[in-house]
């Protein structure tokens, strides 16, 4: 039996950083939005303070700060000749669960894209010709300079620390140049860089490379964002990804828009409920709201006039998919569009290891760190060489917690005396430098329901087919060189070299940057919503989140995926509401 | 005392009269007006709201040296709450704290300091309170052992400690000093937290703003002069604090976190810096100085606050203005009675959400964490580092404070 | 001492009423705290089950010149108590069949939760032993034997019948790290003996005073979540 509620304006499905930046913008005209979480409620002092925070086992490895893959997980395969079978535990990517979603317990790099990121396809094609074989590469429909102003908005709200390199159109030094023109200067500096930033400084700048500081959601000094909530100082404890911040220095929905939005009458949040579809109307065009469960098993219909997916990608793909609407893409046929162009991010790096130098990492941050942007994008010359795209080549100092990090030099065994030793020699020796690769769509690589396992409401779960295309092992092959090049240059006694080889391994942790499966693009036939987010099928449904990238860029996606939330606001408030009905005419 | 006569009175009056009150409607909109901002200088919502309920429906459980008293509900609901009182009854309660069937109200009320309200004051509240929604809410019976639940016993009470008696502005000091005086002496009744009662719970004459002790929790001397608690704040500061919940010494919390949120903040800048004149003209009493803690107290106290507090308060105690308290200098920590600091060690803390500064920054509780002896001595390690001059705190005091809250009905439990 | 007067009085984190709807405010009560639950005593193994893990952490991280290894960590305690607990039981993974063996990319797939998969790797290692050993089983072995025994796994050189031996390997090495590396307050790292061989100052929250270190070591003394003995005036 389904309770039907009272209607509400908007729906929010989810309540991260989407959720909370489209709540706190609708909320401003007046209208009625219910965000509905499947997580509960989280915040600083009640869930994650300095008296706990610090707690390895129990955030990381004992998956508390994540969704539970009891209740939700995925399956996985390399390719569609094998059997997808369940992710039993995280691995790869740590999916969110509660307020704040991975909002709390993300890093806060927080980049901007290339301008040439957005026009992936036609920029490349333009410069180098057709397209490598697979590739679905397409452009977002949407560009940097329409997004600029957004980006600028939320580095605003999160009082991100960086130097620019480019102020609209100057190059600065010190920053990086290779940056799209930006209309302001970030509104922190950046943060206090450490050792083995500077001996990755000097290296780049010996091979003729521009390193910057890397932009950081963990704030270089205290800081009160536009909204009037404050961010605190950082105080480098190296709890940052994989854990909530305790004191106020990570920006995250709770601690820069929160304190406002919770305020605000005409705002509501439940949680602990978990949306099982959207509900369509007879036409199948329009939604007429929600229906979600309690964890009481109650079932409930809440009425909107608008519904906003804001969960994380894979559950936002998944929620379409349940609730029927568009087609699910077959990668035998190339038909459909859910699902499709899933990517992620191809990582690689080396660790560098010193004899009488101490890196100290424990004294770390999240996003401290320097980067070159040299060989990201389009920014290098691809001409003779067989991939498009890249990435940025970084030295972090984000942590050195000891149970997830054991450097040890080439031919060290993975346990026993010689084991134990090199780890006690090297833990506070080293340093690592890693490449941040782009992910290239490719017609293998996708997302449907899988047909055997279910998840605690007996729905299927997501299944996901992915391995590395060769577009992203060139690419990878090319970056990790150029890491080699910079870490043989830091003064180190020894680097060893991780490159991305073999098939993508859904188990060692790599990144939580999984995107596609909703993408967004110029038109119905190449796209599931629109430039404003908003899906071509069902008009009063907009879709948040990176499923919207039609692939990923070298790039932590935080950044683009809340402008792009801003940007999608701003039509809801400034087109949608005014006249209801498609923003983009197919 | 003429006072039973009165009312007799009176309550004839009510019961052969059936007083009708006046309405909104009768009132005009300065009237009532006024009596909003009385009501607000009063914070008459902080008592007479139960935590979570209607507003003004009272019901609130104040917790007092001699057990609970429950606020009462002063909506004007004729049957529970002020909906048959006249305009005479209220002024009666406000100045001379007798209710209209002639019972004596505990002094909880604080009427010994709406006393110096003037009539047209009281007036005005009551215009302002008959305009706010009704709400039908019985007052919970009040949880005080005999005799004190026997109210003809604070007749005694009264005759000892309370003359009426309306503001009378000092004509040597300056207009704005004398409404600083009227607010934190009338309707303000700072007094009723920062002055240390006497065992019938009467403010100590001779201790007047000089810190007392309530629910649990110290508070701080709020006199400004030399020697004061304030001493070191500007009148900025003292503004700053009551208008934004923040200065650059400290954050408000707990009781004053509600004083702040229902009062200060929606009072004119000009009234928030009379009473910041005011304050800064009341010197204090110079302290003896506190016998120096022993060594291995302040190394315990040193560790457990490199560990635990610098990541907030910095390892010179320094704090973030505006975000994370100093405590070098600070007045709450530098307070003789140390039961604020040992009780937000325990329980923790959070500073009020204000409209300048709405993000509710919170220190957590250590009583999961820390034994008696280790709060005892980071109490006093901070009480006596970075030029403090609290004095040491005994693991004694730590488990009596533990075992009082763990007992505690107070509003934030 | 400290440790378990901590425990004892830990109020266990509750999370508040599940499935509400939030408005107006942030919530927050004072002296509430998600305390974690730590090490409670409760165990898993059997005496022989113990004796086995037991000689088998102490292999992967033995005690050595370099000092103390995961025996003096309380390894196996940590492990015991862990197994009894909700990660024991697979709390937070997905258990749900059907089970098939899957590729090396695709992850844990036995259909054990964590301490049915210890005592079906246990029983399968000793009889393992038992065969080839004279009837020794492997914590009765000599230390080469064990060690060879364990790289022959490691190597994927030696499968049981009814579970995985290198799920079961794969899973006490993780083990075995965390109890050597995690917080003392679940019972390994005694004496925060694995922090102090590589130099993790463990449970703090602020090296501001530290940023400029220009690659000089920082020794700092680590801290637990309870604690470290400089938190004693005694």
């Amino acid at each position: 039996m389904v309770r039907k509620l009272p209607p509400v304006d908007v729906v929010l499905v989810g309540f991260g950083w989407t959720g909370a930046i489209l709540a706190q913008e609708l909320t401003e005209d007046g209208l009625d939005v219910l965000a509905i979480e499947r997580g509960g409620w989280r915040d600083t002092p009640s869930h994650f303070p300095t008296t706990v925070a610090q707690d390895e086992l129990r955030w990381y490895w004992r998956k508390e700060m994540f969704q539970s893959a009891a209740r939700d997980t995925l399956t996985f395969r390399n390719n569609g000749s094998q059997t997808a079978l369940p992710m039993r535990r995280w691995g790869s990517f740590l999916p969110g669960e509660g307020v704040g979603g991975g909002g709390v317990h993300w890093n806060g790099q927080t980049w901007r894209f290339l301008p040439s990121d957005f026009l992936a396809a036609s920029h490349n094609i333009g410069r180098y010709g057709p397209m490598p074989e697979g590739l679905t590469v397409q452009d977002y429909g949407v560009t940097y300079g329409e997004l600029e102003p957004h980006y600028d908005r939320f580095e605003k709200l999160c009082g991100i620390g960086g130097k620019a390199g480019n102020l609209n159109g100057e190059i600065h030094e010190g920053g990086n140049p290779f940056e799209g023109p930006r209309s302001a200067e970030y509104p922190s500096p950046p943060m206090h860089m450490t050792f083995a930033q500077h001996r990755f400084e000097a290296a780049a700048k010996e091979l003729g490379l521009k390193p910057f500081p890397g932009p950081s959601a963990n704030m270089s000094q205290p800081y009160v964002n536009p909204l009037g909530c404050q961010l605190a100082p950082c105080t480098y404890c190296g709890f940052c990804e994989k854990y909530g911040c305790g004191n106020y220095s990570k920006a995250s929905p709770q601690t820069t828009i929160l304190p406002v939005l919770m305020s605000k009458p005409n705002f509501s949040l439940k949680v602990h409920n978990e949306v099982l579809r959207i509900k369509l109307d007879s036409t199948g065009s329009r939604a007429t709201g929600v229906i979600h469960v309690d964890q009481n098993g109650e079932e409930y219909e809440q009425p909107a006039d608008l519904v906003i997916l804001c969960a994380y990608q894979l559950s936002n793909t998944r929620l379409m998919m349940l609730s029927g609407i568009g087609e699910i893409y077959n990668p035998a046929t190339g038909e459909g569009l859910v699902g499709k162009n899933y990517c992620y991010q191809v990582m690689s790096g080396a660790d560098v290891f010193f004899d009488d130098k101490y890196t100290n990492e424990f004294v770390g941050a999240g996003a401290l760190g320097m980067c070159v942007d040299d060989y990201n994008g389009d920014n290098f010359d691809h001409s003779g060489l067989d991939f498009i795209g890249g990435g940025y080549i970084s030295c972090w100092t984000t942590h050195n917690r000891p149970i997830e990090r054991q450097r040890t030099p080439e031919g060290t065994p993975t346990w026993g005396s010689a084991w134990k030793k090199a780890v006690a020699e090297n833990y506070l020796k080293s340093t690592n430098v890693g490449a941040h690769g782009a992910s290239m769509a490719h017609a293998g690589n996708h997302l449907d329901l899988d047909p055997t396992y279910t998840d605690v409401y007996g729905r299927p779960l997501m299944r996901m087919t992915f391995d590395f295309t060769p577009n992203d092992r060139a690419m990878s092959a090319f970056l990790t060189e150029r890491v080699r090049e910079i870490a043989e240059r830091m003064g180190g006694r020894e680097i060893k070299l991780s490159p991305r080889e073999g098939p993508y391994d859904s188990m060692p942790y790599q990144t939580t940057h999984n995107t596609g499966g909703t993408i967004m693009g110029t038109n119905p036939s190449n796209s599931v919503v629109n430039r404003y987010l908003q899906s071509w099928d069902v008009s009063n449904l907009f879709v948040m989140g990176a499923g919207v990238f039609p692939q990923n860029a070298g790039y932590n996606p935080t950044g683009t995926v809340a402008a792009l939330a801003y940007w999608a606001a701003d039509a809801i408030r400034a087109q949608y509401f005014k006249s209801p009905g498609a923003l983009v005419q197919a | 005392m003429r006072k039973g006569l009165l009312v007799a009175t009176a309550l004839a009056t009510t019961l052969l009269a059936g007083v009708v009150p006046v309405t909104a409607q009768d009132t005009d909109y300065a009237q009532v007006e006024r009596g909003r901002y009385a009501l607000i200088t009063g914070n008459c919502q902080g008592c007479h709201t139960a935590p979570g309920e209607e507003p003004f429906a009272g019901g609130r459980g104040l917790e007092t040296p001699f057990g609970t008293i429950y606020t009462p509900n002063i909506t004007f609901d004729p049957e529970t709450g002020l909906g048959r009182w006249s305009r005479d009854d209220f002024r009666r309660a406000m100045h001379e704290g007798i209710a209209p069937d002639g019972s004596r109200l505990y002094p909880a009320f604080p009427y010994t300091h709406f006393s110096r309200m003037p009539r047209e004051e009281v007036d005005a509240l009551y215009d302002y309170l008959s305009t706010l929604p009704r709400v039908k809410k019985e007052k919970p019976e009040n949880g005080l052992p005999w005799p004190l639940s026997w109210r003809v016993s604070l007749a005694g009470w009264r005759w000892l400690f309370f003359e009426p008696e309306p503001f009378r502005p000092d004509p040597e000091k300056s207009q704005q000093w004398n409404r600083g005086a009227y607010l934190v002496e009338g309707p303000g009744h700072c007094a009723g937290c920062h002055t240390e009662k006497n065992l019938a719970g009467a403010d100590k004459k001779d201790r007047h703003l000089m810190g007392g002790q309530l629910e649990n929790w110290s508070a701080p001397d709020i006199r400004g002069g030399p020697n004061g608690g304030l001493e070191d704040w500007s009148e900025d500061d003292i503004v700053d604090f009551l208008r934004n919940g923040r200065n650059v010494h400290t954050a408000a919390f707990s009781i004053m976190s509600e004083v702040i949120e229902y009062s200060t903040q929606h009072m004119v800048e000009e009234d928030v810096r009379a009473i910041a004149v005011y304050l800064k003209d009341l010197e204090g009493e110079e302290r003896p100085s506190p016998s120096e803690p022993d060594s291995a107290t302040m190394e315990a106290g040193a560790a457990i606050y490199f560990d635990n507090c610098s990541a907030c308060h910095v390892s010179g105690g320094q704090g973030v203005p505006r975000f994370f308290a100093p405590l070098a200098g600070s007045g709450k920590v530098n307070n003789q009675d140390a039961t604020t600091v040992v009780r937000v060690i325990l329980e923790g803390a959070r500073a009020v959400p204000t409209k300048a500064h709405p993000t509710p920054l919170t220190m957590p509780a250590f009583d999961w964490k820390l034994t008696d002896e280790q709060v005892a001595a980071v109490a006093t390690y901070v009480r006596s580092s970075w030029g403090n001059r609290g004095g040491a705190v005994s693991p004694a005091d730590v488990a009596a404070l533990r075992e009082r809250l763990a007992d505690s009905m107070g509003p934030d439990r | 001492m400290l440790l378990a007067t901590v425990l004892g009085s830990a109020p266990l984190f509750v999370p508040s009423a599940l499935s509400r709807t939030l408005s107006g405010s942030i919530p927050w009560i004072s002296g509430t705290s998600p305390a974690p639950r730590g090490f409670d005593a409760a165990r898993f193994f059997t005496a022989a089950e113990r004796r086995c893990v037991d000689a088998l952490v102490s292999r992967l991280i033995p005690t050595d010149e370099l000092g103390p290894g995961a025996r003096e960590a309380g390894v196996v305690d940590f492990i015991d108590n862990q197994l009894a607990g909700s990660f024991g039981r697979g709390e937070r993974w997905y258990m749900k069949g059907p089970f098939a063996d899957g590729l090396e990319t695709q992850g844990y797939q036995s259909e054990h939760a964590p301490a049915a998969l210890y005592r079906a790797g246990i029983a399968a290692l000793d009889n393992h032993c038992r065969q080839r050993f004279a009837g020794r089983v492997f914590a009765e072995l000599g230390e080469e034997d064990q060690d060879a025994l364990l790289k022959q796994i490691e190597d994927e050189g030696l499968e049981f019948e009814d579970v995985s031996a290198t799920a079961f390997f794969g899973m006490l090495q993780d083990n075995a790290i965390e109890g050597f590396f995690s917080d003392p307050i679940y019972g390994g790292n005694r004496d925060m003996v694995g922090w102090k061989l590589v130099g993790f100052p463990g449970a703090r929250y602020d090296y501001r005073d530290y940023l400029d270190h220009n690659g000089a070591r920082i020794s700092i003394e680590p801290v637990g979540l309870s604690g470290r003995p400089a938190w004693s005036a005694e």
